[in-house]
């Protein structure tokens, strides 16, 4: 598989990462040089294999439908690049 | 006074309890020697005097007023990926670089009541990622050993720390061999124990279904005190496993005799270096001589690992790093036009490139179209592999094998070619993908005097019994009391 350079450009935006027109070509090869070690898995039959994603197969647990957090906002938004009256301030998107 | 700086975990407990030395001056002492070897090594992003000290006053007061607690004293650093309540936590990213942790992680946690005092935070490959530190924001830590070269990755500063004698032990993760390769880079002993024995909750998360925490310290005995005080249920880990706490130290004396050491033939093969191959060879005549025997085992689909990894790792790094949008938290570009360009500024400005690749191969992998072919298909060999194993402890107690294909490499070597450096995690990433539990133990030298390990895959849950291998071997053997020149 090899990726074109609008491959690129639409992952990148899914991503929401920025990537300029100088960075492309460069970002192409080596994703293509990792897809291409990627793409070795595809020559294994797996037909009827169920996959794994917890070696011990556990099953996820269920808790009591209770309060367990007090609010944490003050502290937590003291981490924010732009905050206000407990908002977390972001360009308008609204006109 | 004067105190051994490489002095073990064990040893240093007994000190402190024969009152030889206090947790203040143990503190201070390594505190001293971090801020001396800063310069050289980088092996720390965070240190905070202050905070340490405060800990270490405690801890003294505690051994004083009679407490109990086994590690009382002892100090430890983290890697900077463990959140700790008021400590900067960056996790080797411009992202993170202001980020003060509102919180504590649950290892930690469990440090801390176990009685070990915090010396800093370490220095690690940009969010995990990496094999050789290269990746951090923060600069590259040097290996000890040979400053041209890299202590491994991507738990680098926690290897670097320990083998240069400015901390006792240290925490890692591991994700694809994160613990493990820099544990033999560094001629230490490391553990990654099995998928779900430590909590994750706290802990920055990069693959959720392969990351696991674990110690690094210079003998398996200390490794054993370590991860009985890590480890244990959390009700805030959903995949943390729901058993009793256990003494990992409690079978360390048992002989090796009969014990089987499965070598598959896939970890022998032509792409280990020849200088690791005789090493390993030479430690398995020891494990012979203690008692052991050795089978051949064949573990085929293994060879899928490294591609099965890059759909695994990429496509949950993808998810879980969508959560630094420059809102919440982390940089934030200074000029956008609008929402959607700051979000895109913001990560492109925030993130290094190997980050910002696992994003993307991430985002392609799980996009409309590709989930079958790639996320599904990585899982379903998970299973074939975890299956390979499962035969083979038909046969056998432990699997070894050398725990990476060579040693540590020049900085520079490796870090213009992503697959290159990929394929050095070759021995180990099966065992996150199976979540089983690993771990590396010095076994020699290769022809340049680096350092080679030897890698134990245990059965899940045997960490008390890989353990009681390596300390056996550990007996018998002196690689692990070698310690660099610095």
């Amino acid at each position: 598989m090899s990726l074109s350079s609008q491959d690129i450009e639409r992952i990148a935006h899914l991503a929401r990462i920025r990537v300029t027109p100088a960075d492309v070509l460069d970002v192409q090869a080596k994703l293509d040089g990792i897809f291409k070690l990627i793409d070795e898995m595809q020559a294994v039959n797996t037909q009827g294999i169920e996959p794994m994603s917890h070696g011990l197969d556990m099953v996820l647990r269920l808790r009591d439908d209770v309060v367990t957090e007090i609010d944490h906002r003050e502290k937590y938004q003291k981490n924010a690049p732009q905050a206000a009256e407990g908002y977390f301030l972001v360009p308008k998107v609204i006109e | 006074m004067s105190w051994n700086t490489f002095a073990t975990v064990a040893e240093t407990v007994k000190e402190l309890d024969d009152k030889k030395v206090s947790a203040v001056e143990l503190a201070t002492h390594y505190l001293d020697r971090a801020d001396a070897l800063q310069p050289v090594l980088n092996a720390y992003v965070t240190l905070d005097r202050e905070k340490t000290l405060a800990e270490a006053k405690v801890a003294d007061e505690k051994r004083a007023a009679g407490d109990a607690a086994p590690l009382l004293g002892v100090p430890i650093a983290h890697k900077d990926i463990y959140l700790i309540d008021g400590w900067r936590t960056t996790c080797g990213s411009k992202m993170l670089e202001n980020f003060v942790a509102p919180y504590t992680s649950t290892v930690v946690k469990n440090m801390t009541a176990a009685g070990m005092v915090t010396l800093g935070k370490l220095n690690m490959d940009e969010f995990a990622m990496g094999s050789s530190n290269e990746t951090s924001y923060f600069g590259p830590v040097k290996n000890p050993w040979d400053l041209s070269r890299v202590p491994g990755g991507s738990s680098g500063g926690s290897a670097a720390s320990v083998a240069a004698g400015l901390t006792p032990a240290s925490t890692g993760t591991d994700t694809g061999g994160s613990i493990r390769q820099p544990a033999m880079f560094c001629n230490l002993t490391g553990l990654k124990p099995t998928y779900g024995v430590c909590s994750r909750f706290g802990i920055i998360a990069f693959a959720s279904s392969l990351d696991q925490a674990g110690p690094f310290a210079q003998t398996a005995e200390d490794c054993a005190l370590l991860l009985s005080a890590m480890a244990g249920f959390d009700t805030n880990d959903a995949t943390s496993l729901d058993r009793p706490k256990e003494n990992y130290s409690r079978d360390l004396a048992k002989p090796l005799t009969g014990l089987r050491i499965g070598l598959p033939k896939e970890f022998f093969g032509e792409g280990v270096a020849p200088g690791i191959a005789k090493a390993v060879d030479e430690a398995l005549a020891v494990y012979r001589k203690l008692g052991a025997i050795t089978v051949e085992v064949s573990l085929p689909n293994v060879k899928y690992s490294v591609p099965a990894y890059y759909v695994v790792a990429p496509a949950e790094a993808s998810s879980n790093l969508s959560r630094f949008d420059g809102v919440r938290y982390g940089h934030r570009a200074a000029e956008y036009t609008d929402l959607m360009d700051m979000y895109k500024r913001s990560r492109a400005e925030g993130f290094g490139a190997e980050v910002k690749r696992r994003i993307l191969i991430g985002t392609y992998v799980l996009s409309h179209g590709y989930y079958d072919a790639y996320y599904l298909q990585a899982g379903k060999l998970r299973r074939l592999i975890a299956e390979d194993f499962k035969r083979a402890y038909e046969v056998c107690d432990v699997v070894m094998g050398p725990t990476a294909p060579e040693t540590a490499f020049q900085f520079g070597s490796k870090s213009d070619d992503p697959v290159k450096m990929y394929l050095n995690d070759i021995f180990t990433i099966c065992a996150n993908l199976t979540g089983q539990p690993a771990m590396s133990h010095p076994c020699g030298v290769d022809e340049n005097g680096q350092h080679v390990g030897m890698q134990i895959i245990g059965n899940y849950l045997d960490e008390a019994r890989m353990l009681n291998v390596a300390h056996q071997f550990q007996l018998a053997t002196d690689w692990h009391k070698r310690h660099p020149n610095i």
